[in-house]
C-alpha cells in the first residue's frame, strides 16, 4: 500500500513538472490526412516552423485520407485542433457555413497573400472573406504514352478536332485512344471539366455548378456531343477500372491517352515509364478564341472555430503562405505551390509544364466534385458513367440531373 | 430492507440478471430506432441546425428513382440469398458419409465462411475484372466477347450475389451437418425397413426432423439478404452508375459517405428497411411463439 502511495505521488509530480515545462512552450495541434510521402514532407516544414518560433510546438495528429473526410466533422465540434487540412472551393463551403472554419482574412491582408496567391484567392473566398490557406495544388491535363504516338504515326494535336482524328488511327493499331478506370467516378469527372471549359468557358462552367444553369441547357448538350465523338475510341469497361489499372493500360501501350491529375505521375513512372516515353498535354481547344482555364485542385490549412491556440495558428499559417517554405514543401510533394514567388524544380517536365499551364491560364477551377455541393457531385458524375456507357440515354439523365439541381440548391 | 429482499427475491433476481444485457439493448438499439425515427423528419447535414420538415423526405423517396433501384435489387437479393438453403442441404447431405478424411472435406465446405466478407468480395471482383479474370477470359473464350459482369447494369447485382451466396452456402451448411448429426437412427431404420428411400425418406422422414435448422437458415438468410452492404461497398461502391445499389448502402451513401451528410434523407431510408425487415422478424418471432406454447 504504502509502495502504492509513493508511486502515485511520484506521478503527480512528475505530471506538475510537465505541466510547468508546457508553460513556456505553447502547442499547436494540427490535424492533417498525409499520405506517407507529403508527411514526411510536412514534418520537414513543422521542424523549420519551430526552429523559426522556439516557444512553439506543433503536434501533427496524422489520420487515415479517407477516415479523415468523415473524422473532421466530428472532431471540429468535438475536440477541436487548432489546424484542420482541407480543401479550396465548394469544398469548405459546409464548414464555413455552419461556422466551424475562422475567418482568417486577416492574415491574408497583414502578409500581402491577395498578391502573392492571388490564383488561389478565389477558390478561399466565400462571402468577401478568406477562411483559410492553400498550401499546394496540381495541374490535370492529358498524359499519353509517346511510344504509342510514334508507333501509329501520329503528331500531338493541338485541337480537338485534331485528337479525335487522332483517335481513329489508335483505333486502327489496336490502341484505346483515350483510356479512364470510372469505378470511383471521379477520374471521368476530370474529362466532363475539361470538356466543358473548353466548349463553354470558365463563366458557364462555374455557373453550372454552382447550379445557376440548367443542366438541359444546350450549351450543356454542346458539351456532351464533344465527348460524344471519342466515346467510341474510349477504354471498353472502364466502369469496372480503376484509375490506377487504367494507368497500366498507358504504361503497357494499350492506351494512348490519359486525362489525369499530376499526382498520376508517380504511378506511370512506378510502371517503367520516363520523361522520354511520358507526356504532357493541355487539354487541347475545342471553341476557338476561348481563354483557356485549367483544373487545379488547391489542398488548404484552415483554423477550426474553436481553436484554442489562435495567434500560433496563424502565425503558421502566414509561415506555409510564404514563397521559400512552399518552394521547399512542394519540391517534396512533386506538386505545384501557390505563391506565385516561389519556383519549381526546372528538371521535372511534368511540373514545369504544369506550371507554365496554371500561371498562363485565364482561370482556375477546382474540379467537378469541389466545385459543385457534394451531393450534385455525386449525383453529377454518375450520370456522366451512364452517359459514357450508354450515350442514347444523354436526355434522361440531364433531366434528372436537372430535377436534382432544383432540390440540392435551394 | 432484507426482508423486502427475502420475501421477493425469486421475482427480483430475473431482473436483476437481465438488467445489463436489457441495459446496452436499450442504449444501442431501442433508443436509436427511435432517434432514428425522429431524425426521419429533420433536414439535417450533420454539422448545422437540423430543420424539421415533416413527411417531405418520405414524398422525395417516393420519387426518387435511386431508391427504386435499391429497392428492387433489394428483393433481387432476398430471392436469390434464399438458394443458400436448398444449396446449403444438399451439400450437407452429400457430406454427410462416413469416408475417410470426410472431416477434411468438410472444413474445406465451411472454409468460404471464415474468410472475411470483404475478402470473399475482393476475390470475385479480380474473378470478374475485365481482361484478367477467370470468368472473364471463359466467356470470352466461349462467346468471342467477354462480359466485364461489375461494369454492366443488367448483370450486376446478380454477380454480387453469386459471391455472397459462396459464404452463405457455407454457413447453411454448416446448419444441416449439425442437425443431420441428431437424427434420430431408429427412426431412419424404421422408415427403411418400411420400404422408404430416395426423395420420400428425405421428404417425409429427415426434412422433418430438420425443421429447426431450417428455421434457423432461413432466418440468418433473410436477414442476411436484407443487410447486405460489405460486398456492395467492395465489389461496386454501388456502381455502374448506382444500379448495384441495396437499401443499406444507399442509406450509407446519402448519410455517411464522402458526397452525402444528408442524415435526415439517410434516417428516413433506414426506416423503410426497419420496416421491411420488421415484417419478417415479427414472422419470425410469431412462429416461435407459436412453436413454444404448443408445447
Amino acid at each position: 500500500m504504502t509502495q502504492l502511495k509513493t508511486g502515485a505521488f511520484a506521478l503527480t509530480a512528475a505530471l506538475m513538472m510537465s505541466g510547468s515545462a508546457f508553460a513556456q512552450t505553447r502547442t499547436l495541434n494540427y490535424n492533417a490526412d498525409f499520405d506517407p510521402a507529403p508527411l514526411a514532407a510536412f514534418q520537414a516544414i513543422i521542424a523549420d516552423f519551430e526552429a523559426e518560433n522556439p516557444d512553439v510546438k506543433v503536434t501533427l495528429n496524422n489520420f487515415d485520407h479517407e477516415g479523415y473526410k468523415t473524422a473532421i466533422r466530428n472532431f471540429l465540434s468535438a475536440d477541436s485542433p487548432d489546424l484542420a487540412n482541407w480543401y479550396a472551393g465548394n469544398r469548405m463551403a459546409p464548414f464555413v457555413n455552419a461556422g466551424q472554419f475562422m475567418d482568417v482574412s486577416d492574415v491574408w491582408a497583414d502578409n500581402g497573400l491577395s498578391e502573392q496567391l492571388a490564383s488561389a484567392k478565389a477558390s478561399m473566398t466565400i462571402d468577401g472573406k478568406q477562411w483559410g490557406v492553400p498550401y499546394t495544388y496540381y495541374q490535370w491535363g492529358i498524359y499519353y504514352n509517346k511510344d504509342v504516338y510514334k508507333a501509329a504515326g501520329v503528331e500531338v494535336p493541338t485541337t480537338w478536332d485534331g485528337f479525335i482524328e487522332n483517335c481513329a488511327k489508335f483505333k486502327a493499331a489496336g490502341v484505346d485512344c483515350l483510356t479512364t478506370g470510372s469505378k470511383a467516378l471521379w477520374p471521368i469527372a476530370g474529362i466532363f471539366d475539361y470538356l466543358n471549359l473548353r466548349t463553354n468557358g470558365y463563366e458557364f462552367h462555374m455557373d453550372l455548378t454552382a447550379g445557376k444553369v440548367a443542366w438541359t441547357d444546350d450549351k450543356v448538350k454542346a458539351t456532351f456531343a464533344e465527348w460524344a465523338k471519342v466515346l467510341p475510341y474510349t477504354t471498353e469497361n472502364h466502369a469496372a477500372i480503376d484509375w490506377q489499372d487504367a494507368a497500366a493500360l498507358l504504361v503497357q501501350g494499350k492506351a494512348a491517352n490519359y486525362v489525369m491529375g499530376n499526382f498520376a505521375v508517380a504511378n506511370f513512372k512506378e510502371g517503367g515509364m520516363t520523361n522520354d516515353t511520358l507526356g504532357f498535354l493541355v487539354f487541347p481547344e475545342i471553341t476557338a478564341g476561348l481563354p483557356r482555364a485549367e483544373d487545379a485542385p488547391t489542398d488548404t490549412i484552415h483554423i477550426p472555430a474553436g481553436a484554442k491556440n489562435v495567434d500560433d495558428a496563424k502565425k503558421f499559417l502566414a509561415f506555409v503562405a510564404r514563397a521559400d517554405v512552399q518552394t521547399k514543401l512542394n519540391a517534396a510533394l512533386g506538386q505545384l505551390p501557390t505563391n506565385k514567388g516561389a519556383t519549381v524544380d526546372a528538371a521535372d517536365p511534368f511540373l514545369s509544364a504544369g506550371f507554365e499551364a496554371l500561371s498562363s491560364a485565364y482561370a482556375l477551377a477546382q474540379f467537378f466534385d469541389r466545385d459543385a455541393p457534394a451531393e450534385m457531385a455525386k449525383i453529377g458524375m454518375e450520370g456522366f458513367q451512364e452517359f459514357m456507357v450508354k450515350p442514347d440515354r444523354l436526355d434522361a439523365i440531364l433531366d434528372r440531373l436537372e430535377k436534382s439541381r432544383d432540390r440540392i440548391y435551394k | 430492507m432484507t426482508s423486502y429482499w427475502k420475501r421477493n427475491q425469486l421475482r427480483l433476481a430475473p431482473w436483476l440478471f437481465l438488467a445489463p444485457g436489457a441495459a446496452m439493448f436499450l442504449v444501442y438499439v431501442i433508443i436509436p430506432i427511435f432517434q432514428s425515427l425522429s431524425l426521419s423528419f429533420y433536414d439535417w447535414d450533420g454539422l448545422g441546425d437540423a430543420t424539421y420538415i415533416g413527411t417531405a423526405n418520405y414524398v422525395e423517396l417516393l420519387d426518387d428513382e435511386a431508391f427504386y433501384t435499391s429497392l428492387k435489387n433489394n428483393v433481387i437479393w432476398l430471392a436469390l440469398y434464399l438458394l443458400a438453403v436448398p444449396a446449403g442441404l444438399f451439400i450437407a447431405i452429400f457430406l454427410n458419409q462416413t469416408v475417410r478424411g470426410i472431416r477434411i472435406y468438410k472444413s474445406l465446405f465451411f472454409f468460404p465462411f471464415v474468410i472475411s466478407q470483404v475478402v470473399v468480395g475482393l476475390m470475385f471482383s479480380w474473378f470478374y475484372a475485365p481482361n484478367f479474370g477467370l470468368f472473364y477470359k471463359l466467356i470470352e473464350w466461349l462467346t468471342g466477347d467477354g462480359i466485364a459482369i461489375l461494369a454492366d447494369e443488367k448483370y450486376v447485382t446478380y454477380g454480387i450475389i453469386v459471391a455472397g451466396l459462396w459464404p452463405q452456402i457455407a454457413y447453411v451448411m454448416i446448419l444441416y451437418i449439425t442437425g443431420l448429426n441428431n437424427i434420430a437412427p431408429d427412426q431412419v431404420e424404421a422408415a427403411r425397413l418400411d420400404g422408404a428411400k430416395g426423395w420420400k425418406m428425405l421428404w417425409h422422414v429427415i426434412l422433418p426432423q430438420l425443421r429447426p435448422a431450417t428455421f434457423i437458415a432461413v432466418v440468418v438468410t433473410v436477414i442476411g439478404a436484407l443487410r447486405s452492404f460489405d460486398l456492395v461497398s467492395i465489389m461496386t461502391d454501388g456502381g455502374p452508375w448506382g444500379s448495384s445499389r441495396v437499401l443499406s448502402f444507399y442509406m450509407y451513401e446519402q448519410a455517411l459517405s464522402e458526397y452525402g451528410f444528408r442524415m435526415g434523407y439517410g434516417a428516413a431510408i433506414a426506416v423503410v428497411l426497419f420496416a421491411i425487415m420488421m415484417v419478417f422478424i415479427s414472422g419470425f418471432i410469431w412462429k416461435m411463439w407459436r412453436d413454444e406454447t404448443e408445447r
